[in-house]
């Protein structure tokens, strides 16, 4: 076990594959000599070389459209797009070609490609380094779609993603990718997709949330005990696949269910959470399901504060549904 | 002068052909040959079955015969082909079996990706030839990275990566030059001018005096070639392909063809091209041109046209009936080779 914040975890994730499978590579813009804008690749071009820690030229379309190629080859490559917010370019290698090779091929061509980025906001970066807009690739099938939120989740999904045969778009949440540390174990080990964690216990209400809005998310159940509302927390970890089991037993439990992310409201992956919920355990609530998310207005550079769910914006709206039935 | 309806003549007497192609010409050239009119036998009868309604789309690859037989001939089974709309041709030649192509056109459940695509869409791997989507110009990037790909595991494959002229015009054309071009991949680039994109002329699609010059911009040769000249597609083919072999790196070559046919079974060109233009592409036929010159020289004879090509058309026949015989995919194949747990 090692200490650590969430991006050297990310780090060290990416080094134990690479030191275990010489078919692990990867490539983006400014990841080897300057070790990637955030510091996840620092160190890794010294250890293993140009040939595998690539700097590419300036395009998301070329990096995802030849990280492609390399998974049709048969190597496992790990694209690194430096903000989500620059995705876009690539969005069509994504949901055109990534998604979709596997199966339009009957299994010829597995396209395991990871592509990692840093998302989210709440780091002064105003509409084009904060965006949160995971439920793109959630609505795309064919992409696995993982967004930790601890160090020792982000390595130990992202081994699991570069041994996964399909692709998987991997989320960092850069807002918390030094403010949240914690213990990593040592070496190799697989956190597997479709378990979310329970990061805390309760029998009154469900919250939900994923990567960076885990941090306002725990701060509001531990203020909610001391109502005396006992929260219980999950992280979903992936999103594809989604731990339905885990979700659906807590919210039998507690009846109560406020779904937190920072992505805008409309079609929101909380969206596809409270649809489910509300299939598939209606007769269990005891309240309405409430979201606490984003706005739908583009984001906003000032007043990112407001735009972001606040640990006050959680407690209301659990207060809401403790209140109610 | 060429007579009107003549084919445009192969301008090579005999000792130039060899000097292009090497000792085994005849026999190179009698190949492509037969291959050509299989090509043709399948595209007239896919084409037919199609205005039937017995197949859902069919995209010929009619004119561009030559490069698709060259590119299929001149490679090594360890190269890779990331293909466009109009080169399965190239993967029967190297030897994609008929058979499983037809059941690829009748989307049914021989079909390896299982009725998935729409026709025109193959997918063979055992002869490294790419699954390719609908979507234009993506491919190019794809060929890069497995070029690197190749250039990492020191394997001496180089990747062929079709498109057409109205792919220059997209974004993986410029990422996929401009990165071969800084990694020195082992890629030919094969544009197959066919001089529309469905209604838009090559003029309008640029203002660049050739597509082959875009190449510059990148760092790379590019060079123009007469497409419908089977001699001068191959030679040219394989000095690109060889000089990328010897790691001397990526290369253009801009294929000049004349589209033959709509742009697809879903097309009318009455409505953008000029009266003239069957009759001018009509000269460039690859198929005319070749067997002229071959007739000339005394390599082929009508008659055995004749039995090659009854040959070729009662082979896809047969494909068509087994195909016609065999039932769709299964249902539950809706939810394989992907990440899908169900929905709906």
């Amino acid at each position: 076990m090692t200490e650590l914040t969430l991006v050297q975890a990310v780090n060290r994730g990416l080094a134990e594959a690479m030191r275990q499978d010489a078919d692990v590579l990867l490539l983006g813009e400014d990841i080897g000599t300057n070790g990637g804008v955030f510091r996840a690749t620092e160190g890794l071009q010294k250890e293993f070389g140009a040939e595998r820690v690539i700097d590419t030229p300036l395009s998301e379309c070329g990096i995802v459209g030849t990280a492609i190629g390399m998974a049709l080859y048969g190597l496992k490559p790990v694209a690194e797009i430096q903000f989500l917010d620059f995705i876009y370019p690539a969005f069509d290698q994504i949901v055109s070609e990534l998604s979709k090779f596997r199966y339009r091929s009957g299994g010829q061509y597995p396209c395991h490609v990871v592509v990692r980025a840093p998302y989210g906001g709440g780091i002064r970066g105003g509409l084009y380094h904060s965006q949160s807009t995971e439920a793109f690739f959630c609505h795309t099938a064919g992409l696995k779609v993982v967004i930790p939120s601890t160090p020792a989740d982000a390595k130990g999904l992202l081994l699991t993603a570069i041994h996964d045969e399909d692709p998987v778009m991997f989320l960092e949440p850069k807002r918390i990718y030094r403010s949240v540390t914690g213990e990593v174990p040592d070496g190799d080990y697989r956190i597997p997709f479709g378990k979310a964690r329970i990061a805390r216990e309760g029998t009154d209400l469900t919250l939900v949330a994923y990567g960076a809005m885990m941090v306002p998310t725990l701060a509001a159940a531990e203020r909610l005990a001391e109502d005396g509302l006992s929260a219980e927390v999950i992280d979903l970890r992936t999103l594809v696949p989604l731990d339905e089991a885990a979700l659906l037993a807590s919210v039998e439990k507690t009846g109560r269910l406020v779904i937190v992310h920072e992505a805008a409201r409309t079609a929101g992956f909380g969206a596809e959470i409270a649809a489910l919920v509300a299939e598939k355990a209606l007769y269990s609530l005891k309240a309405p399901i409430l979201r606490v998310t984003g706005y739908d207005t583009p984001f906003p550079y000032a007043l990112e504060h407001l735009y972001l769910p606040s640990e006050e914006r959680i407690l209301d709206a659990a207060r809401q549904v403790g209140r109610t039935g | 002068m060429t007579e009107p309806g003549a084919p445009v003549p192969l301008p090579y007497r005999r000792g130039e052909v060899e000097e292009r192609l090497g000792s085994d010409w005849a026999e190179i050239l009698r190949t492509a040959f037969h291959w050509m009119l299989r090509a043709r036998a399948l595209d007239a009868r896919m084409q037919a079955l199609q205005r039937q309604g017995r197949i859902g789309f069919y995209g010929a690859s009619t004119g561009q015969e030559a490069v698709n037989v060259a590119a299929g001939l001149v490679g090594r089974p360890e190269d890779w082909i990331a293909s466009g709309l109009r080169e399965q041709l190239v993967a029967l030649v190297r030897g994609h079996d008929l058979t499983t192509y037809v059941h690829h056109l009748f989307a049914d459940a021989l079909d390896p990706a299982l009725g998935r695509n729409m026709p025109c869409h193959p997918t063979a791997r055992e002869v490294h030839y790419l699954a390719m989507s609908s979507v234009i110009g993506t491919q190019i990037s794809h060929a890069v990275g497995l070029a690197r790909a190749a250039q990492y595991r020191h394997d001496p494959s180089v990747t062929l990566a079709f498109f057409g002229d109205g792919a220059t015009s997209s974004n993986d054309f410029h990422a996929g030059l401009n990165f071969a071009g800084v990694w020195k991949a082992p890629v030919v680039f094969c544009c197959t001018n066919n001089q529309w994109a469905i209604s838009i002329p090559v003029e309008r699609q640029t203002a660049a005096p050739s597509l082959a010059i875009k190449a510059s911009a990148y760092g790379l040769p590019g060079r123009q070639v007469d497409g419908t000249d089977f001699v001068a597609a191959y030679a040219e083919l394989r000095r690109a392909i060889e000089q990328a072999r010897r790691g001397e790196g990526p290369s253009l070559l801009e294929f000049i063809l004349y589209r033959m046919t709509p742009h697809s079974t879903s097309d009318d060109p009455t409505r953008y091209q000029p009266p003239d233009w069957t009759s001018r592409a009509r000269a460039h036929d690859p198929v005319d041109r070749l067997r002229s010159w071959l007739s000339a020289e005394g390599l082929t004879s009508p008659a055995e046209e004749a039995d090659w090509t009854a040959d070729a058309d009662a082979q896809v026949r047969g494909a068509v009936e087994r195909a016609e015989a065999t039932p769709l995919p299964p249902p539950d194949s809706l939810f394989r080779d992907t990440v899908s747990r169900g929905g709906g």
